[in-house]
């Protein structure tokens, strides 16, 4: 398929067009809040505390009087960043190990790092905030490893997964006879080929690291007051929701928006790049 | 089924041999030792060198590792230092809470997610099967402890339905607690039924379009009578194995709806230990919600096995 007509088959594809106009509204937002917010979020303003939504304060003031719209766009900064970095630990990490399985399939290397992966899998990511927060104390940081942990063995089982039947190709056997050892091959046929698929986990992995954060800065595990972040903007709003329940709307929306128009690019990405559905 | 049983067996246990090893090294490179760390900076020596003498610390790493280790196996999970009684005590105690609620939790999921990927399979296309694709999309989106909030807005703040939170023990009578867990059951339960709605949707698809479905109908059967007798119980296979990972989500989940509804379970004792440097109550509760999760992945493998016989050869 041309360029071209991939890129129209995109246009096509009403889960990838939503999505991806939800998901770059919150990088737009995250971005502009970089240089420019309508309010500064580290300003306390006691007198002008828990209003609702208005022309003024579209999306309301919390309890320190701080414009929450503004927090909201700063908050996006945190999610995304967090959601990035751990995607790249994993990917980083899980695809390496994920290609070097399945070069030497049913080696002890291929053994050890399976079972480990099986062991990563055993403390869901909140267990192993748990355990670094408890030794190191709660951070953003230390949020991202928790999270970035967890997605290894994702990666890198299904970088196995992906690779094992290619190794059979003859394509493969030809590379392998004409002197490349296993490295190059992994790096020159078998990545390009799972490219695609780690596309696609990529972002499903994206979208439940930024539920993650949100969950960890919720308990107060991640990233710490005064950077604002959506998960505990939720957890101020608790105490307040019967007399301030915008407090609880903005900040949730912006996580199921988010979250959700990740997951339909996801799968717009999905029918788009797998041959097999896209034809079906 | 002997042999695989066995084979798994023994990499159940060397799961958990490695899961407390990683689990006890992370408590020993707390900055300072355990003793101080719990106590704080402003402790006086002698204290500090009394829970030391206390919690063994004299002795040698791999000495109080096998200590652990065996008091874990036996059901002494030491002393907490905060509440001055046994771990294992307290866990009980807890787990009266966060056991109940992960299986009213999980019993919600599989009510609600069975019938609803049926329908949405068998009227594939129509305006239910695109209502329900909606609405689970929207579920699996949705951070449940948001939800939890919601939920407290509408059922207990304005309806007055519900009590916004706590839980008034199962000595108040079975109703009164079960009232008092089901907004958080309903809470956890909404992503995981999300997704068990999707997977038992595609999976009775997937099967549907069997040959042997095809062949069921040409000899007579009703669409109904060859969903009930030869679809439903395929597709129902990798649907066990989705609701065997979900348990162990959902045990994990409940740390994070205890603390919206202030349920004294599992969860809010974790996070109270770490707000009092409680090392001994962290590292027990934490070896116990794994291996937990370690257990049901083993049953999920048996079971899978147990239905689908090619399994057993293949590992």
């Amino acid at each position: 398929m041309t360029e071209e007509r991939l890129f129209r088959a995109a246009l096509r594809s009403r889960n990838l067009v939503v999505g991806n106009l939800l998901a770059a509204a919150f990088a737009i937002g995250a971005l502009l809040s970089l240089f420019w917010t309508p309010y500064d979020v580290t300003e306390l303003a006691i007198a002008t505390r828990l209003q609702a939504p208005s022309a003024v304060h579209w999306f309301g003031t919390d309890h320190f009087g701080r414009d929450i719209l503004s927090m909201i766009m700063v908050g996006a900064q945190t999610s995304i960043a967090v959601a990035i970095v751990a995607v790249g630990i994993g990917m980083g990490i899980g695809v390496p190990l994920g290609l070097a399985a399945a070069a030497r399939r049913g080696s002890l290397l291929d053994e050890t790092i399976m079972r480990s992966n099986d062991l990563v899998f055993a403390f869901p990511s909140l267990l192993i905030a748990i355990m670094i927060t408890t030794v190191f104390g709660p951070s953003a940081l230390n949020a991202i490893i928790a999270i970035g942990i967890f997605n290894i063995p994702v990666f890198a089982r299904l970088t196995r997964g992906a690779a094992l039947p290619l190794w059979t190709r003859d394509y493969i056997l030809s590379a392998r006879v004409s002197g490349k050892g296993p490295v190059r091959i992994s790096v020159e046929h078998i990545l390009p080929n799972v490219t695609n698929l780690l596309i696609v986990q990529g972002t499903i992995q994206f979208s439940l690291g930024i539920l993650a954060e949100a969950a960890l800065s919720y308990v107060g595990l991640g990233v710490q007051p005064p950077t604002p972040s959506w998960g505990r903007m939720l957890a101020d709003s608790q105490t307040l929701i019967a007399i301030a329940p915008h407090m609880a709307m903005f900040p949730g929306f912006a996580i199921l928006l988010t979250v959700l128009g990740l997951n339909l690019a996801g799968d717009g990405l999905c029918d788009l790049l797998d041959p097999r559905i896209r034809n079906a | 089924m002997l042999r695989y049983t066995v084979k798994r067996l023994g990499s159940l246990l060397a799961s958990l041999v490695v899961a407390s090893l990683v689990i006890f090294a992370c408590i020993e490179v707390v900055p300072g030792d355990p003793a101080s760390f719990m106590l704080g900076i402003n402790a006086q020596p002698d204290t500090v060198a009394a829970l030391r003498e206390e919690l063994g610390l004299n002795r040698a790493p791999h000495e109080r590792y096998i200590a652990w280790v065996g008091g874990l196996v036996t059901g002494d999970f030491g002393t907490s230092y905060t509440y001055r009684s046994p771990v294992s005590e307290i866990v009980v105690e807890r787990l009266a809470i966060s056991l109940p609620l992960a299986i009213y939790a999980l019993s919600l999921t599989i009510l609600v997610a069975f019938p609803v990927g049926i329908l949405a399979a068998t009227r594939r296309g129509s305006l239910t099967d695109i209502s329900v694709m909606a609405t689970t999309q929207l579920g699996v989106a949705i951070p449940n402890f948001w939800f939890a909030l919601l939920m407290v807005l509408v059922f207990a703040v304005n309806l007055r339905w519900f009590s916004a939170g706590g839980f008034p023990g199962w000595d108040a009578g079975i109703p009164a607690a079960v009232k008092a867990l089901t907004l958080p059951a309903i809470a956890l339960a909404l992503p995981q039924a999300s997704i068990l709605a999707r997977v038992m949707r595609s999976s009775l698809l997937d099967t549907l379009s069997e040959d042997y479905i095809r062949t069921a109908r040409a000899k007579g059967l009703t669409g109904r009578q060859a969903l009930r007798k030869h679809a439903l119980r395929n597709a129902l296979i990798p649907v066990l194995t989705i609701i065997g990972l979900q348990f162990s989500f959902l045990l994990a989940g409940a740390i994070i709806i205890e603390n919206v509804f202030f349920l004294p379970g599992l969860g809010r004792l974790v996070f109270q230990a770490i707000s009092q440097r409680d090392l001994i109550v962290v590292e027990s509760v934490v070896m116990i919600l794994v291996f937990a999760v370690i257990i049901v992945n083993f049953l999920v493998d048996l079971a899978y096995a147990w239905v689908d016989p090619r399994l057993r050869s293949r590992t």
